[in-house]
């Protein structure tokens, strides 16, 4: 049997065994299932404010000539003839709180409400039951029941985005698609690479140090157990990130058709997904050779986890820049960041879901990715192998240029 | 085509090997045969770690030539041998039976195969009843003994043991001994690893020395040891010592005593004369060095 598939599934089973991977999995869907729980808890305690006696609101109409209450809805708003006999019916409970059109309300505009209840605010639907009652009793008979509902709610907007050319432009959708592709994206990414990598680094680093090291590397080359790895530790974390899709998916299911309209309307392009999978690939593969080079020169994990942070940083630079990425599609560091290979992935992913990136710099860039990998993999195991039984001391930079020399 | 029952398990010619400016391991050569335990001895810093990783193809020779079993090192020849490293450790977190599993199966074995041999072996070392224990749970002797099972699960023909007795009781020591002689008994290449001189006198059939990254001996330790005599008998007797022909000098030790005697005397010369004497003997014996006085004596004489 192939020795770097036994390597990918050892790694693959061990990280999917272990208690971290297993935690981290499952605390975003249940995280995603208590905040959609809590958002159903109050919303029904929400809707539990206008039960029954909250259905019913009385009213005094001392301006004269609303009397209409056909077109309330689920509110029945009850005619009183004073305010002292809507007191009575408050108190009593036949109503659940009420107003009085004032006499001057054509000219003021006000409405003396009273409830027994203390509160923050007005509730939202008793506002908009209250304005369509008045909408409905000043404007009916005036004008067309058409041009009445149009006044209830008077625009609706469909956004369209044009190219420089004034053509309906492909890529459609919001800002918030904008926004929200390239930081969902660097989400995942991150946690892909944080789970992934710092695995290996933290695997590589156990065996140095138990040595057992020594016995892989007298049974397998030192290229077969870094590739092992790196794929191995790789499709655990897309399980995971597979795994998070499929629970979202279902719990957007589950989701109240609000929550689910907000997503609704989030229309991600084809093409950005697609490219989204490569650069998560490629980011994928160039952060773990680059790590695994980490996890083979350093003694033990912590020093791993420290050399790391200077990758991660340039890494979440583009994070920083979005707004200027998104500005200014030509400058000169929009560029630099575009295919300086570590920034590479989160830069290319912001300026797709923005489309302003010209196809040639996304092949560059996905070019500059491929041989960068291409590139430190074949250097990496180069001098794996020396320095994978090198304990105690770090090697200097000389020394790994010098072993890397003499490799 | 030569029979691969004739060629030697592991054939090393010539090779050197420096790091950065230091020479480690200067033009040595040697053969270890089938059937044989074979010691490669020297102090700490010697060299012997590095000749062994380059046996393993771990680290290039800069040069020289090395063979397993009649072939030049590869990643096939790597299924062949089986190390145990002088410094221990195994996955903490994994059981007995999937570190075995998992590190035999990196030797080319099929997991199936690898799980009913860890059987047989952790039979063989009264340990059956550990096998889904974890790795951490166990003592330091059974971990080391693990790691021996890990060294000889996949039926190598050539097995590595680097200072294989470090930190073992005597009551495990004498079990690794007798497994490894069977191991030896069923025509396999051994190299034992040390710096104990005692181990090596007991156990291997040839020796290798290396001190400083050179070779100071090589070959038989029985030939070795008669070559190295120092022309001495050690002797224990009642009553008075006669004057006796072609003795140069006399040691007194505690129980006994040490006769030197000259060129053109045998021992059974000096033997011959004391029984004429009517002597009591209680111990008669032709001193042969050991290891470790013909080790000391090679270091001091540079």
């Amino acid at each position: 049997m192939n020795k770097t598939y036994l390597v990918i599934k050892h790694e693959f089973i061990k990280l999917v065994r272990s208690k971290g991977y297993i935690i981290i999995s499952l605390l975003f869907p249940l995280l995603a299932l208590a905040v959609l729980g809590g958002y159903q808890l109050i919303q029904r305690i929400g809707t539990q404010d206008t039960t029954p006696e909250a259905l019913s609101i009385g009213y005094v109409d001392e301006a004269g000539g609303f009397d209409d209450t056909s077109q309330t809805g689920e509110i029945t708003f009850t005619r009183y003839q004073s305010r002292e006999e809507t007191t009575e019916a408050l108190i009593a409970g036949d109503v659940s709180e009420y107003f009085v059109i004032t006499p001057d309300y054509i000219s003021t505009g006000r409405i003396d409400r009273f409830t027994l209840e203390r509160e923050l605010e007005m509730s939202g639907s008793t506002r908009n039951a209250v304005r369509n009652f008045l909408l409905n009793n000043l404007l009916q008979g005036q004008i067309n029941d058409e041009i009445l509902e149009r006044a209830k709610a008077p625009a609706w907007f469909a956004s369209t985005r044009l190219d420089e050319t004034g053509q309906v432009s492909p890529e459609q959708g919001g800002v918030l698609s904008v926004f929200l592709v390239p930081y969902i994206f660097s989400l995942l990414f991150w946690i892909a690479i944080l789970t992934s990598s710092f695995t290996l680094i933290e695997g590589l680093g156990e065996e140095k140090e138990s040595r057992v090291m020594e016995i892989l590397i007298s049974s397998v080359s030192a290229r077969q157990l870094i590739l092992g790895k790196i794929i191995g530790l790789g499709a655990g974390g897309l399980l995971q990130i597979i795994f998070w899709f499929v629970s979202a998916s279902f719990i957007a299911g589950l989701a109240s058709s609000s929550i689910g309209g907000m997503f609704g309307t989030l229309e991600i392009p084809v093409r950005l997904i697609i490219f989204g999978i490569a650069y998560f690939i490629l980011g994928y593969l160039l952060f773990a050779v680059l790590f695994a080079g980490i996890g083979a020169i350093v003694p033990n994990y912590r020093e791993g986890q420290q050399l790391s942070f200077f990758i991660i940083m340039p890494g979440i630079m583009p994070l920083m820049l979005i707004y200027f990425l998104v500005e200014n599609p030509d400058h000169v560091i929009t560029n630099i960041v575009t295919f300086f290979p570590i920034s590479t992935p989160i830069a290319s992913m912001i300026r797709l879901a923005v489309g302003n990136i010209p196809p040639w710099q996304i092949a560059l860039s996905m070019l500059s990715l491929v041989l960068s990998i291409a590139g430190l993999f074949f250097l990496g195991t180069k001098i794996f192998r020396t320095f994978l039984l090198m304990y105690g001391k770090r090697p200097g930079l000389r020394e790994i240029i010098r072993s890397l020399r003499q490799a | 085509m030569k029979k691969v029952e004739d060629m030697n398990a592991v054939a090393v010619s010539g090779i050197c090997k420096s790091f950065n400016t230091t020479l480690v391991v200067d033009n040595i050569s040697f053969d270890v045969r089938r059937g044989e335990i074979f010691g490669l001895i020297g102090p700490n810093g010697a060299g012997k770690t590095t000749a062994i990783r380059m046996i393993m193809d771990i680290i290039k020779p800069d040069s020289g030539e090395i063979s397993i079993l009649g072939e030049r090192l590869s990643e096939i020849t790597k299924n062949q041998i089986g190390y145990l490293p002088e410094e221990r450790g195994l996955y903490r977190k994994l059981t007995v039976m999937d570190s075995l599993v998992y590190l035999a199966s990196l030797k080319g074995i099929t997991s199936q195969v690898a799980r009913s041999r860890a059987e047989e072996l952790l039979k063989r070392i009264d340990m059956l009843p550990h096998k889904n224990k974890k790795i951490e749970e166990l003592s330091r002797g059974m971990g080391q003994f693990i790691q021996f099972l890990v060294a000889i699960i996949h039926d190598p023909q050539l097995i590595i043991l680097d200072e294989p007795f470090a930190g073992l009781d005597p009551v495990n020591t004498e079990l690794l001994k007798e497994v490894t002689l069977e191991l030896r008994n069923q025509g396999k290449a051994i190299i034992l690893s040390t710096h104990r001189m005692n181990e090596v006198e007991e156990l291997c059939d040839r020796i290798f020395m290396i001190h400083k990254g050179q070779n100071v001996l090589y070959g038989e330790l029985a030939e070795i040891k008669s070559r190295y005599r120092n022309n001495s008998i050690l002797l224990d007797f009642e009553g008075e010592l006669p004057h006796l022909e072609g003795i140069t000098g006399k040691h007194d030790y505690r129980d006994h005593i040490e006769l030197f005697f000259d060129k053109e005397t045998s021992p059974h010369k000096i033997l011959e004369q004391l029984m004429n004497q009517e002597i009591k003997i209680n111990r008669f014996e032709v001193s042969t060095p050991s290891l470790n006085d013909i080790f000391i004596q090679l270091v001091e004489k540079e």
